[in-house]
């Protein structure tokens, strides 16, 4: 239809349309409205609203990974208050050579200034079993790999050949030379020290005063993890999101 | 073979005017200079790779590394030109293309004797490379590609001497095909690691392959001049023709080599994460400064065009003085990217780090270095003995 032959029309009005009609169109509207609506409600509580809407932190989803168990450990950041009992306790219970460079999880702490005053900051940090982990990708001979039943990514120590394209690779700096095992090695989280006895947490998260580390089953709703990271309104962030990892180790104040 | 057709074939091929004293005491120098600088390395699997080199856990990769990527790219181009001729036929670089293919095996053979000694354990690579490979791995793909470049380059090179073209001709190509594809893994390497960002992007293996072509051609230039200069005699005028042709290609390279060097460091200015930028900063103006503006861009890519054009390609020891920089530069080049890239802490901004890590190589480092010199130095003098004149008969084919 062409806007010169309307121009000519004679306008109807209103009083001509039909109840009918008038219910047809408010009926189209409201169904117009009600999609747009309906979609935003259902994206509130979406995956990506759960994920703070940054699609670099993959909260994982039921079903998106192969593992049996899916082990991660959130950081609740604002409780470490610096004590290294964890640090002392991964040394131990997984018998860490005592060399300067060889830790499998650290304590880093920044100043910061808060409402004009200067607050010391303190980050646990450890191997992020990443979902798409570097170090996995870059092992010639498969001596680092993701364990199909847990997710955690393990070391078979009498394959490495000591390249340490695995070091080169972790955002994380989460890997060591274990100058006795003669390889690379790095935080398992405690798979064949307690995991394997039966233990149902890592030696750090256990010994924390602060209960600062929760390490869980992902897979798991029932656990403590899952409910945290799958809280309302809680920002969760992940560590050095750019290099596309996936890490499995969330960060939260809480 | 029998030893009878052995010292035939050397009959055929050794240039004993080199069994001069001079050469032989220069020939036993480098032999030792090999032995005791890879005695460092050696001293590692003794002592621990951990206490002999002055790697990190922030810094797992140092001079080492580098050296290793230095002349595995030196290797790659000489094979590159080497097969060019050899394929196409014609090219004026066909009369020297023998040399190159002989240097460019003793290339990786130094690159595999300094890697085989920074390896923490060789002998599990030797036997997991084959039991338990990983195809999502470039060290995987750029170490199997380089063994079989080796090998494809030693029966090419046999077929060179014996007189048998034709297994020259086709092991040469299948050489030249792995050592590109190896030397783009190699790229690949450090490229494809998103966790390091001076790395981290699709310029870098195109960067190795052009670096590949520059310090390729400048060795042509350098080995070449040696090898008359150790004859005291002068080219004939084919060979002097090959040089000139080696020269140009260097000529070129070195522009685009500039050109793509210029870029890449631009990019990290005009935006991009802030490690990548604070790692370009160590080169601009950090502790990699003199490496990179003395080193690196004065006596690695200004010089030689300055030499290049006031050699007017005539001049060859001006040329071969310019192909000695541009590997210099070369050698410096690969140390600065290799360190660039892990100097600046992941964890920036946290433990009050400095902005950027320390890392002085170790006298142990220093001294493998010496014995991958001593190695090139060796495979060179002793290469022009048996085969020297192979490598300046015509080709075969």
């Amino acid at each position: 239809m062409k806007i010169e032959e309307l121009e000519k029309e004679i306008n109807e009005g209103t009083e001509s349309i039909s109840i009918e009609e008038r219910r047809k169109f408010l009926q189209m509207g409201l169904a117009v409205t009600g999609i747009f609506l309906g979609g935003s409600v259902l994206s509130l509580t979406s995956i990506a609203q759960a994920n703070q809407n940054s699609p670099d932190i993959n909260i994982p989803i039921e079903g998106q990974y192969p593992y049996t168990k899916h082990y991660s450990m959130v950081m609740r950041q604002n409780r470490c208050i610096d004590c290294e009992k964890c640090v002392v306790a991964c040394k131990q219970t997984n018998h860490i050579p005592d060399a300067h460079d060889a830790y499998r999880t650290a304590i880093q702490e920044r100043l910061t200034t808060e409402n004009g005053s200067e607050r010391r900051e303190f980050r646990p940090v450890l191997c992020n079993h990443c979902n798409r982990p570097p170090c996995v990708r870059v092992c010639p001979t498969k001596a680092t790999y993701k364990d199909p039943e847990t997710g955690i990514v393990l070391m078979d120590y009498v394959k490495c050949i000591g390249c340490k394209t695995c070091m080169a690779a972790c955002p994380y700096n989460a890997r060591y030379f274990n100058e006795e095992k003669y390889a690379i090695d790095k935080c398992n989280f405690c798979l064949d020290t307690r995991l394997a006895a039966g233990k149902t947490e890592t030696a750090c998260a256990a010994a924390c005063p602060a209960r600062v580390r929760i390490f869980g089953d992902l897979k798991d709703k029932s656990t403590e993890i899952y409910r945290l990271l799958h809280m309302p309104d809680t920002k969760i962030w992940v560590l050095r999101p750019d290099t596309g990892a996936l890490p499995n180790v969330f960060y939260m104040n809480a | 073979m029998t030893d009878t057709s052995l010292s035939a074939i050397f009959a055929e091929t050794a240039e004993p005017r080199l069994a001069t004293s001079a050469i032989n005491k220069a020939t036993l120098f480098f032999l030792i200079v090999t032995v005791v600088g890879l005695s460092c390395g050696v001293l590692a699997f003794i002592y621990g790779h951990h206490t002999i080199y002055h790697n990190t856990r922030e810094m797992p990769w140092g001079m080492l590394i580098s050296t290793y990527a230095f002349w595995a790219i030196t290797s790659t181009g000489l094979c590159i030109y080497a097969a060019m001729s050899h394929v196409f036929g014609g090219t004026r670089m066909g009369i020297i293309s023998n040399r190159m293919v002989w240097m460019s095996i003793i290339c990786i053979m130094a690159a595999f004797a300094t890697i085989g000694v920074e390896i923490a354990s060789p002998h599990r690579m030797l036997l997991y490379n084959i039991l338990s490979p990983n195809p999502t791995s470039n060290i995987w793909w750029m170490g199997t590609l380089y063994g079989l470049a080796v090998g494809c380059m030693i029966i090419e090179f046999a077929g060179i001497v014996t007189g048998l073209a034709r297994v020259a001709l086709i092991l040469g190509i299948m050489g030249a095909i792995a050592e590109v594809l190896a030397n783009s893994c190699l790229g690949g390497v450090f490229a494809t690691l998103p966790a390091r960002t001076y790395w981290y992007g699709a310029q870098l293996p195109i960067y190795f392959l052009t670096a590949a072509f520059l310090s390729g051609a400048a060795a042509a230039v350098l080995f070449n001049f040696l090898a008359y200069k150790i004859r005291d005699e002068k080219m004939s005028p084919a060979v002097l023709l090959g040089v000139k042709s080696a020269g140009k290609a260097m000529t070129l390279v070195l522009i685009l080599y500039t050109v793509a060097t210029f870029w890449r460091l631009v990019s990290f200015y005009v935006g991009g994460p802030e490690l990548g930028r604070t790692a370009a900063d160590a080169l601009i103006s950090g502790p990699l400064a003199i490496n990179f503006w003395v080193l690196e861009v004065c006596i690695g890519l200004l010089i030689p065009i300055m030499l290049i054009i006031l050699s007017r390609l005539e001049n060859v020891s001006m040329m071969a003085l310019a192909g000695f920089l541009v590997l210099v530069g070369q050698f410096v080049a690969r140390y600065d990217l290799v360190i660039a890239g892990q100097i600046v802490p992941q964890n920036m901004g946290w433990d009050g780090l400095p902005s950027y890590f320390s890392y002085v190589p170790s006298i142990f480092e220093f001294g493998v270095i010496a014995g991958g010199i001593g190695v090139v130095a060796f495979g060179f003098l002793i290469g022009e003995r048996l085969f020297g004149r192979t490598f300046t008969q015509k080709e075969h084919h």
